[in-house]
């Protein structure tokens, strides 16, 4: 069973674990700047949020790559950039409409989330479960849930 | 089901694979001109600084991919295209009928009108080709002229100065990319590439290049001055490859104008890419932008119409990033504004920072950055979205660099405070 990132922004205490650990992982340093997740920061309402790449089935940074330096990765689901392949032409991180794919300036590459190869670090270092690594089903049916509430919310208040 | 696609560029590329994946029993034909396997001239910039060797450049791996896909590529050109008969001709090969037909030939550099445009030592960049003799004569030391700093200049100009060459852009609007950057934008980026030891002059034009030597040229400028130069590239914009269709009654305006469906004025012929006017999400108007996404877009969506899959095209956000001598610079939609409503904007000369965003409403509608490069997708995504900002607009105008926040504040229904 293909599992997934679930995000509860609500339990999210804004310790930045997740970051520690995404850029360990990646980059061999603990250095928030370099995590592939990133957690915001709401001072006014005392929440945070974090943010990473959801995989999105349009996957258009996939789409938008001139050298099919970005593949899916079939077990996990993930799209994988290929640091080989990537030139660094940067398209695809005005194409993907989420911003989660990024240039990094000294690798001269693009680096996205891709969820550790299928045991993501940001979930187990998550102390309070704002991260979760489950079944897909699982996020399919909470997205579903959540956008059945929005359509409802905005049937109500027209 | 005859399918034949002209132009073997990321359009004509994508729209065979999604062809072959929609409509596996179909014949399909892929038509280029060029000798190589289907490459990307996104790519050419890094070849020119070796960072990759040409099949780096491939739109897709291995020489057998299209073979193995059960698409069949021919090289050849396309000398005519008779409507009636749904026949095309080809300069060398045998006359091929179809069924379904898509134009994605993409475009050329144009030629200015310059006396001396046509001499040995004068070099555009556009093709794999081109680059290799950018790339045998812009030795180290050697004396580089480039007229224009728009896309393709910019783009260039990095493996240019890699390359050792001394180094004059050449641009006739005020500033450098007019059409992706304003006034401020423009001029910060040619103050950086000045700054890196580039000679650039605006509202400058070259007037003439002449023989000096069997090697070399004078390029005489508007400004009175006069340079030598090994070479002189010539970049100053492209233009659609329509020639081959003069006569043909499809309609064509700055390119071959499509409805949503990626068809032309003439029934069972489309087009894509960078040879097609199509629909701009931002302007509501039919337009040539000339850029990858779009190129994407286009050929997924004509491949499903052509395939019988009714896809109707919502528009696409024109949309650059450009990496000047390591200055990033972006643009997004109605960049300029729309002219009635608010803008905002951070101007950090000192440290090359630049962002300006335009609304309607509490909509954003346009985007132009410097010196930015994080999350800078969610732009696209904002426009493309049309969200309603809410209070975060006031933030934005107050902060424009928020909008990550912006966005993610949104999803979770958080408000700025």
């Amino acid at each position: 069973m293909q599992r997934s990132l679930h995000i509860d922004p609500l339990k999210c205490t804004g310790c930045l674990q997740c970051e520690m650990a995404c850029s360990y992982h990646a980059e061999g340093a603990f250095n928030p700047s370099r995590s592939r997740i990133k957690v915001f920061t709401f001072h006014e309402a005392g929440r945070f949020a974090p943010y990473t790449c959801t995989q999105c089935d349009e996957a258009w940074c996939m789409h938008a790559c001139p050298v099919e330096a970005i593949t899916t990765d079939l077990e996990t689901g993930a799209k994988v950039v290929s640091e080989s392949k990537c030139v660094g032409c940067k398209v695809c991180t005005i194409a993907c409409p989420f911003g989660t794919i990024n240039y990094h300036h000294v690798s001269g590459k693009v680096v996205k989330c891709d969820l550790c190869g299928g045991d993501p670090e940001c979930a187990k270092a998550c102390p309070t479960d704002a991260i979760t690594w489950i079944d897909a089903d699982w996020t399919g049916l909470d997205r579903m849930r959540a956008s059945a509430e929005k359509s409802l919310a905005g049937v109500a208040a027209s | 089901m005859q399918h034949i696609i002209i132009g073997t560029g990321p359009a004509g590329v994508i729209a065979a694979e999604t062809l072959k994946k929609v409509a596996p029993d179909s014949q399909i034909t892929l038509i280029g001109s060029e000798p190589e396997p289907p490459y990307s001239r996104m790519a050419i910039p890094y070849y020119l600084v070796e960072q990759i060797g040409e099949e780096g450049t491939w739109l897709r791996d291995g020489e057998n991919h299209f073979a193995e896909l059960g698409i069949k590529r021919i090289t050849d050109r396309v000398s005519g295209v008779d409507t009636t008969s749904q026949t095309l001709t080809l300069e060398n090969g045998e006359p091929l009928r179809w069924d379904r037909l898509l134009i994605a030939s993409g475009s050329h550099p144009v030629k200015p009108p310059i006396p001396g445009i046509d001499l040995p030592q004068v070099q555009s960049c556009w093709t794999l080709e081109d680059a290799r003799q950018i790339a045998a004569r812009a030795q180290p030391g050697a004396n580089v002229v480039l007229m224009g700093a728009g896309f393709i200049g910019c783009i260039i100009l990095e493996a240019l100065h890699n390359r050792g060459v001394n180094l004059t852009v050449i641009e006739t609007g005020d500033r450098m990319v007019p059409r992706m950057l304003n006034e401020k934008a423009g001029n910060l980026l040619k103050s950086w590439t000045q700054s890196k030891g580039v000679t650039v002059h605006t509202s400058t034009s070259v007037e003439a290049i002449e023989a000096s030597s069997s090697e070399q040229v004078n390029v005489r400028l508007s400004n009175g001055e006069t340079l030598p130069a090994d070479l002189v590239i010539s970049a100053t914009g492209v233009r659609p490859n329509t020639d081959f269709l003069n006569d043909t009654g499809i309609e064509i305006r700055s390119g071959i104008v499509i409805d949503d469906t990626m068809q032309s004025s003439i029934d069972n012929i489309f087009a894509a890419g960078d040879v097609a006017e199509g629909y701009d999400f931002s302007t509501g108007m039919h337009s040539v932008q000339a850029i990858q996404p779009t190129a994407a877009d286009h050929g997924r969506i004509a491949a499903l119409n052509m395939a019988g899959i009714t896809t109707a095209h919502r528009g696409s956000v024109n949309m650059n990033v450009l990496d000047t001598l390591g200055l990033i610079t972006t643009s997004f939609g109605l960049w300029a504004g729309s002219g009635d409503g608010d803008e905002t904007e951070l101007y950090n000369p000192q440290s090359y920072k630049y962002i300006n965003l335009q609304f309607d409403g509490d909509r954003l509608i346009g985007a132009s950055t410097a010196g930015m490069t994080n999350h800078v997708g969610v732009i696209r995504g904002l426009i493309q979205n049309r969200t309603r900002l809410g209070p975060w607009k006031d933030r934005l105008i107050k902060d424009p660099t928020r909008l990550m926040e912006a966005w993610v504040g949104i999803c979770e229904n958080i408000s700025p405070g």
